[in-house]
Order: C-alpha cells, then structure tokens, then sequence
C-alpha cells in the first residue's frame, strides 16, 4: 500500500495558504471600503485603491480556479 | 443506440436516477452558507446552483476512465453489478437525506460497486489498498483540512475586520460567498456529472453499444448533465438546512470563510491528485468556521451524527449492493424484483420524508434540536463577543439556563439530550 503523503502534505498546505490568504485580502478589502466612506480626501482615495487592489487579486483567484475546473 | 436491450436500458435510466439524487444531495456543499447568512435567497441559490452544475457537465473533455478510480476490478464486470451498485448507492443517498446528514455520494458509489463486485466475483475483485489510499484517508484528511484552513481564515478575518461596523462588512462577504459557492457548484458539475457519464458509458461497452474506449455520445453527456441539474435545482432542503444551520450559526464572515475554504481545498485536491470528497470538505469547512469564531457554538451531536453517517457510508451501500447483486443473479425476474425494490424503497423514504417536511420555505427556520451539554458547557465558558449575532446569545442563554441546572463536567454524555430515533 502507498499511500501519497506528498500529495496530501501539498493539498493541506496549499488549501491552508490559499484559504487564509484569499480570506484576509477580501476581509482587508472589505474593511478598507468602510474605511473610505468614514475618511475624507486622500485616506479615502488610498482606502478605496487598497480596496480595489485586494478584490482584484480575489478575482485573479477565482479566475484561475476556474481556469483548473476547465483546464 | 438501437442495440440498447432492456437491462441496459434500466441501469442507464437508474445512473440518471443516481446523478440527481448526487445532485440534490450535494446542493448543501455549495449553497448551504449561501442560504443560511442570506447571501441568496434560496430559490436563487438553488437556481444557481443548477446553472453552474449544467455548465460544469458540458465544460472539461476530460472523460472518467474509471467510475471507481481502481477500487475494483472493471475488466468484465457486468451490467448487473452496475445495476446493483446503483440501486445501493441510490437508496444510501436518500436514507440520508430523510435523515438530513451530509454524507459523500461519491463513496455511497463506492460502497454499491465494492459490494456488487464481491456478491458477484469475490473478494478478489476489490483491491482492499486502493479503498484506505482512495476513500478513508481522504475522509479522514477532509474535513481537517477544510476545517483548520476555514478556521483560522475566520480567526484572520475576525481579527482584520473587528473595528469595521459588521452592517456595512456583511454585504461584501456575501457577494465574496456567492463567488465562492459558484466556484464549488461548478467544480461538483465536471466532477460528478462525469461520473454518471462514465458509468452510462461503461454499460454501453459492457453491452456492446459502443466500442471500448470511447467518448461518452452527446445524449449521455446532455442527460448527465441535465439530471444533476434537476436534481440540485430542486434542493435537498434537509441537508441544507442541517449544514446551514443546524452544525453552527454563521455570521457571514463565516460563511464567506467557509465556503471560500472549500472551494480552495476542493480545487487544490482535485489538481493535485489527492481527491478529496466534496461533502467532507464542505462540511469540515462549516465545522472550522463555527469553530474560528469565539464564542461560536458548534452543536456536536449533530457533527458526531454526521460522523456515523461517513462511517456507515461505505458499507451501508455496499450491504445493499452486494443483496442487490445475488438478487439480479437469479436471473430476469431478480433485476426485475431489484428495480421494484429500488421503487418501493424510494417511495417509502419519500412518504416518511413528507411527514416533517423541509422545504424551501422552512429552511433557514432553527433547528428544533435542542443544545448538547458540550456545546452548551463549551458557550458557557466562552463569552461572546458583543454585537454577535442574536441566535448566538440566545443560545447561550439557553446555555446558562441549563448550566444552572445540570452541572455540565459531570454530567457525561447521559445527559445528552435525546435524540428523535433514526426514522
């Protein structure tokens, strides 16, 4: 019997990564987009491309795990 | 088409039969926290769902060579024993969804295919290593996995975003939830749907219909597709009801990190080629988010029911699958007699089913069930967090109502409340 350690080590490791960093970008978007409603002016405008910046890197994600389903 | 015999004709609408109850069954995975934080409503979670199933059906060319990934022999396997793991997969399929238990459609397969396959050649024809390397480890490995990555992703989440003003956050980790139920609706589509392709395709080569090695015809791939979409389109609102709500109470947050855990963990397994079942992960994933949030109750006597339905998966169908299997054995008036008791069997569940309806309209209301001693100890000892939500604080009220009565570390698991009996 043999069982695949590495494939399941990787598995855990990259559901685990992506998970928490996936997660804490949108949570930080999120945030940052309350942010920019409360502050005027340049924190605004900061709050509202960090904001941007983090959706976007979740959708690039969701692009490539759509790219993996088809692929 | 015009070979198709009478049985083969059976076992193909019984696939068909097969893949919706897959489809209704796992509707949860996806749509549960969607529904259950109000991310969607359900007819349009639902709806969504199904959508994406149908197009995940149609999207990857890649064919299942096997249905069983060496689990058992297929070399001359017979139309019958297909039949005959159908009809145990099927039946375990809506046992537990009577029951209300997210349980792996997948492994019910497995479990119907091991069992056929040792009533009809012996235990020869199971390759007993590929069962622990392809269906225990993985259920075991699941739901960790999901759970600890969607907890500590709550954790993070719960974390960054404490000073935000949660009306304002709640929006957002909806839509981000949806994306993420779109993701693990679409995947569950190429994943499943193939199934039932492959099998359908298996009984055409066994009958001679098709030449080996062939692609799945257009009107296999077409009513595969369909089928699984039908069938989560019209919900299994007991599991969704017990996922969504009845496990823990999501903030959407939660259900955001849940389901974002998921479709990471369902993606990065299939990819990487530990296949990891989709029900474990989800509901592993929804356990971890109940668990990431302090203060969050999770209620483990539904979890440890959940646990016994996993456990039972495999032989449970495989019992009825290898019965089924010596009774198509016996010649034309046995797969007759199976496939009446496959109806009788469903319209028995579907009649106790009608009992206590669960439906589209009911499904978000609390479960019934009342606190387990552990949970209730556990959110005792744990306070929550203010501005939490409100079915979180009555729960501890209830908590502290009971822990005036009932001294909770000696109580043991006898003071466990009981239970509805199983049917």
């Amino acid at each position: 019997m043999k069982i695949d350690w590495a494939a399941l080590g990787s598995v855990f490791g990259v559901s685990l990564a992506v998970t928490v960093a996936l997660v804490g970008l949108f949570t930080l978007g999120v945030v940052s987009l309350t942010k920019k409603e409360s502050s005027r002016g340049g924190g605004a405008a900061l709050a509202a491309t960090g904001a941007y910046a983090c959706f976007a890197a979740c959708t690039a994600a969701v692009a490539y795990g759509i790219y993996l389903i088809v692929a | 088409m015009e070979h198709i015999t009478l049985l083969l004709g059976i076992v193909i609408v019984t696939a068909l039969v097969f893949d919706f109850t897959n489809g209704f069954h796992d509707t949860a995975n996806a749509m549960a926290t969607t529904i259950s934080t109000g991310a969607l409503r359900p007819k349009m979670a639902v709806a969504m769902s199904a959508a994406l199933n149908l197009l995940g059906a149609f999207l990857s060319v890649e064919v299942a060579k096997t249905i069983s990934g060496g689990i058992i022999n297929e070399k001359g396997i017979r139309v019958e024993v297909i039949f005959a793991a159908l009809v145990g997969a099927i039946l375990w399929n809506l046992l537990t969804w009577l029951l209300g238990l997210p349980s792996s459609s997948s492994h019910a397969l497995f479990g119907g295919l091991i069992g056929a396959a040792v009533s009809s050649a012996g235990w020869s024809a199971v390759n007993g290593s590929t069962i622990v390397t392809k269906v225990l480890i993985p259920a075991v490995a699941a739901p960790i996995v999901a759970g600890l990555a969607s907890m500590l992703a709550t954790r993070l989440s719960y974390a960054i975003g404490s000073r935000a003003e949660n009306k304002a956050t709640a929006k957002g980790y909806r839509a981000g939830s949806i994306a993420s139920a779109g993701l693990v609706s679409l995947a569950h589509g190429t994943n499943d749907a193939q199934k039932t392709m492959g099998i359908i395709t298996l009984a055409l080569v066994t009958g001679g219909v098709i030449a080996p090695g062939s692609n799945p015809p257009t009107w296999v791939i077409v009513s595969a597709g369909l089928a699984i979409a039908l069938g989560t389109y019209l919900g299994g609102w007991r599991i969704i009801r017990t996922l969504g709500k009845g496990l823990t109470d999501l903030a959407p947050q939660q259900g955001f990190a849940a389901q974002t855990s998921a479709a990471t963990a369902i993606l990065a397994s299939s990819h990487i080629g530990f296949s990891l079942s989709t029900t474990q992960v989800c509901s592993g994933a929804v356990l971890g988010a109940g668990l990431g949030r302090k203060g969050g109750v999770v209620r483990w006597s539904t979890a440890t029911r959940m646990l016994a339905a996993w456990i039972m998966t495999l032989p449970a169908a495989g019992l009825v699958g290898a019965g089924a299997e010596l009774l198509t054995k016996q010649g034309t008036w046995g797969t007759a007699a199976t496939g009446v008791l496959l109806i009788a069997g469903a319209g028995v569940i579907w009649s106790l089913s009608r009992r206590k309806p669960i439906t589209v309209d009911n499904v978000n209301d609390v479960e019934t069930e009342p606190v387990g001693v552990v949970t209730a100890a556990i959110a005792a000892v744990t306070p929550p967090p203010a501005g939490q939500l409100v079915t979180a604080d009555t729960a501890t009220d209830a908590a502290a109502d009971l822990k005036a009565t009932i001294p909770a570390p000696d109580a043991g698991p006898s003071a466990e409340p009981t239970r509805p009996a199983t049917v």
